[in-house]
């Protein structure tokens, strides 16, 4: 799973004319158990939209907090017209004339535009509202946008809430402006005014960050690229490399630096053999779940015993609504679930676990368990009342004991006691807890979702083994993961899923990668 | 733990860890136990004092007071048979109470259901006792007033389970149209028309729960404590008690787990209202024998604090419920006494109840403190 980052070529153009605004000096930021940022340097200069590329997970949001105060590096700096600064506070950032629009709106519904814009002035006086409007209605003459300062932000679209909060950066006079995620919520149309927008701020001389998971975007509103992954910077595209590339070749070299290009991958990754011949353990017909955001249309699997199908993917394009609905947490619309010949789809979830289907949740903590509860409780979660744990309806702490000793010896979770509440114990702990439960008796099909997220580098490897032994007990395995290293490590065959459907499956060889990669960025259909 | 080492000298060093860990666990155990004693007793004795400084700004001596409350609460046989008579509807509530608050489910209408079934059960057994034996009619009260305390919970309970409408409000609401709904049928339907004033036909003292042995106290205490111990045991030592409580610490996790999360809620509100009911019963058939128009002592309102003082545990809810009788009945006759106001036993629950919330929060910082 590590690529050799290619070294990056620094701003080694010492004719260009404009120097960077803001420079993040090899930053890094930990978190408990994970790297978020691990040296990544990032020049940003006036008059440029950069764009931020990379998975969930890549370290995009760590390194807009650190820019807009919400968090300060563990190591290295950051230097503002090449002073050192430190930012520690949004209130600092947009001092230091650094504006932050969120991908979720931070204003008032239910006040006018010209309120939230007057919002965090003194609490003593009463808000100058003509004063605002008239600023106001200058900025956006600047910038060619037209907002009516007394219509309710309610009332108004996604696309120009949007326009309001980049004026009122603006109007605290920030010279750097972060789109964190902008164009996630809104229509093509709305996509394309936004981009627009970001061609005449550059030409007021602010710079502009630009965060998406889309590449066309990238691409068409991009000045200068930056590709991060797994908190690493993996590349960055200048301005003239981008001119000269276009289009296509961009689009490839992007997908080499987001998905990494070896091939070969590192040894132990070799493609792993179904058994051949065998037949379909887990079949999934015309499967079709509603939802709000991301409904699910017509997934299509088939897993035979002792394969491990991969389902790659950005996140959020309708793994977890698939995976909650596969293993009967969510209604089903339509569609057919088959393990071992029995149909599982009327069936409720403790029905299809008693057959053997098992989900291991990537939402450890707000769904898997319960924090204040015992381990040993925890264990049994999905077993409460069954012999020879309960009898008669009251539990026998004996069997709930032993049962929670075997399985924590051989899952190897270490703890103080069984009876330790299991919010106590770190998140690798916490997954082998939650393998053995799901792993434990007659398993035979389980659902990995992101099984790895969030872990230490060492878990990660533990729960990968497991994962293989699983298949290689015979159990049909489907896993679920935004790493694309990691479905490439552990798949024979990979799914890709787009916005709520299986776009292609493809075997994991050697073009894998780059087919994967395709479809999971959508450039190809 | 020393000793242990020494005397077993082959002990392996996995064993020896173990061991340790089991001591340190042991250990805090017990430092969990203490600490949950002292944030229950903690609180009561910061209120007794701070009331007691209260009656010394009312000019009444203090000590003379709390004298007459555990003269006539605790120490005199007359006044402990009240007291203990007292806590059976008391404890019925805090039976039900536990059941909902340990499920994450905030019943605060057991006002309604109380009065509700206190009403149909008073007006239904005097009618009742000329047909059927004693026994029986009993029975039927008792059945009766569970059954009308849980149809009461049916709407706020409706609405929990199948359109997650917050249940704090709902049963309030149901409290208030609960109340006065008992009062209309009090005065209009279930009125004596041999009383002047309205209230329902009185059940004779012949007919109502038997006393225990040669005293005064109502089997109703019975009844009371075993509804709390096996509430407390079927929260604490039984699946269908752990699965109500997974429900209440954590929803997800119980949709995770395939547990059938509005089935469940149903049937708390059902478990914990039909107390409330039964507690209603207990308080017609075994202490009043009739209701009054306008009665409502506001039981349920009053054993909240005391539920949350002993941290939803049954035992400990016993013992503070007992206190509380000690408190009230005392402190009627001592207000008697000495001049202050009857309610003055409600200033001392309501200080307690701000100590409960300065412990909790001491507590709480103590504890983000040491980590």
């Amino acid at each position: 799973m590590t690529q050799p980052a290619p070294a990056h070529p620094p701003h080694n153009d010492p004719s260009a004319a404009p120097r960077p605004i803001v420079t993040l000096d090899h930053v890094t930021k930990r978190f408990p158990g994970v790297v978020a940022n691990d040296r990544v340097a990032f020049d940003l200069f006036p008059g440029e939209v950069h764009v931020l590329l990379g998975e969930n997970g890549a370290g995009k949001s760590t390194l807009v907090g650190m820019l807009s105060g919400l968090q300060t590096p563990d190591e290295g700096g950051i230097l503002i017209d090449h002073r050192e600064v430190r930012i520690a506070s949004p209130a600092r950032a947009l001092e230091l004339g650094i504006g932050t629009v969120f991908q979720h709106s931070m204003l008032v519904p239910s006040l006018s535009v010209a309120d939230n814009m007057a919002l965090g002035g003194p609490w003593w006086s009463r808000p100058d509202r003509a004063g605002v409007a008239r600023r106001m209605a200058q900025v956006c003459a600047d910038i060619g946008v037209t907002i009516d300062p007394a219509a309710k932000v309610g009332t108004l679209s996604l696309g120009e809430q949007q326009q309001v909060e980049i004026v009122r950066a603006l109007m605290r006079g920030s010279r750097v402006l972060i789109l964190d995620e902008a164009t996630a919520m809104l229509t093509p149309k709305g996509a394309e005014d936004l981009g627009a927008l970001m061609g005449r701020l550059t030409r007021l001389g602010i710079a502009v960050v630009f965060i998406t998971h889309k590449l066309n975007e990238a691409l068409s509103f991009g000045n200068r690229i930056t590709v991060l992954r797994l908190g690493r910077k993996v590349g960055e595209i200048a301005p003239e490399r981008l001119a000269a590339l276009g289009p296509a070749a961009a689009t490839a070299e992007i997908i080499r630096l987001m998905f990494g290009t070896d091939a070969g991958a590192p040894a132990d990754a070799a493609p792993r053999r179904a058994r051949p011949g065998a037949a379909p353990l887990l079949v999934i017909e015309g499967l079709a779940v509603d939802d709000p955001a991301v409904p699910v249309e017509r997934v299509d699997l088939a897993v035979a015993p002792g394969e491990i199908l991969g389902l790659a993917g950005i996140d959020g394009n309708g793994q977890k609504q698939f995976a909650e609905a596969l293993a009967g947490q969510r209604p089903l619309r339509a569609g057919r679930i088959t393990l071992a010949g029995t149909s599982l789809e009327r069936l409720d979830v403790g029905a299809r676990r008693a057959h053997g289907l098992r989900y291991v949740t990537d939402d450890r903590l707000g769904e898997g368990t319960i924090g204040g509860f015992a381990i040993s409780l925890n264990l049994l979660l999905k077993q409460v009342g069954e012999s020879p744990f309960w009898r008669a309806g009251f539990d026998q702490p004996e069997a709930i004991a032993a049962h929670a000793r075997r399985l924590v010896g051989e899952f190897d979770v270490r703890t103080p006691s069984i009876e330790t509440p299991i919010g106590k114990l770190s998140g690798g702990n916490i997954q082998k807890a939650l393998l053995a439960r799901e792993l434990s008796g007659a398993a035979k099909a389980v659902i990995f979702a992101k099984p790895t997220y969030g872990l230490d580098v060492n878990n990660i490897r533990a729960t990968r083994q497991r994962i293989r032994e699983a298949a290689d007990r015979g159990l049909a395995v489907i896993l679920i993961s935004t790493d694309l290293e990691e479905v490439l490590e552990l798949s024979d065959r990979i799914a890709v899923m787009s916005r709520g459907a299986v776009v292609g499956v493809v075997e994991n060889d050697a073009a894998a990668r780059g087919r994967v990669g395709e479809l999971m960025s959508g450039v190809t259909a | 733990m020393t000793d242990t080492q020494i005397s077993t000298p082959d002990l392996t060093e996995a064993d020896r860890r173990d061991q340790t860990a089991r001591a340190e666990a042991r250990a805090e155990l017990w430092r969990g136990r203490a600490r949950v004693a002292l944030l229950g007793i903690g609180p009561v004795i910061g209120a007794l004092l701070l009331s007691a400084l209260v009656l010394l700004a009312l000019g009444v001596d203090p000590i003379a007071y709390y004298g007459f409350v555990i003269e006539r609460g605790l120490i005199n046989p007359y006044g402990l048979q009240a007291t203990l008579t007292r806590m059976g509807p008391l404890l019925l509530l805090a039976a039900g109470l536990i059941v909902a608050f340990r499920a994450g489910i905030w019943n605060l209408g057991g006002d309604g259901q109380f009065l509700l079934s206190a009403v149909v059960v008073a007006a239904l057994c005097p009618l009742l006792a000329p047909h059927l034996p004693v026994w029986l009619v009993l029975l039927v009260g008792l059945v009766v007033g569970a059954l009308v305390g849980a149809v009461w919970s049916v709407l706020p309970a409706l609405l929990k389970a199948y359109q997650g409408v917050n249940e704090i409000i709902t049963t309030l609401m149901m409290t208030f149209l609960g109340v006065s709904f008992a009062n209309v049928l009090v005065k209009l339907a279930f009125r004596d028309p041999a009383t002047t004033v309205p209230q329902t036909r009185t059940l004779a003292v012949a007919d109502r729960l038997p006393r225990l042995f040669d005293t005064t106290v109502s089997s109703g205490l019975l009844i009371g404590l075993v509804a709390v111990i096996a509430v407390h045991l079927v929260m604490t030592r039984t699946a269908f008690g752990l699965k109500l409580r997974i429900v209440g610490a954590n929803p997800r996790a119980a949709i995770h787990a395939g547990l059938p999360v509005p089935a469940l809620t149903v049937a708390v509100f059902a478990l914990s209202a039909a107390l409330a009911g039964l507690a209603g019963a207990v308080e017609i058939l075994g202490v009043q024998g009739n209701v009054r128009a306008d009665w409502n002592p506001h039981y349920a309102m009053t054993v909240i604090p005391l539920v949350f003082l002993a941290r939803f545990n049954g035992f400990g809810s016993i013992a503070f419920v007992f206190l509380f009788s000690v408190l009230s009945i005392g402190g009627e006759s001592a207000a008697r006494r000495t001049g202050v106001p009857n309610f003055f036993t409600l200033v001392v629950v309501a200080i307690l109840l701000v100590m409960l919330g300065v412990a909790e929060y001491l507590d709480q910082r103590r504890r983000a403190a040491g980590k």
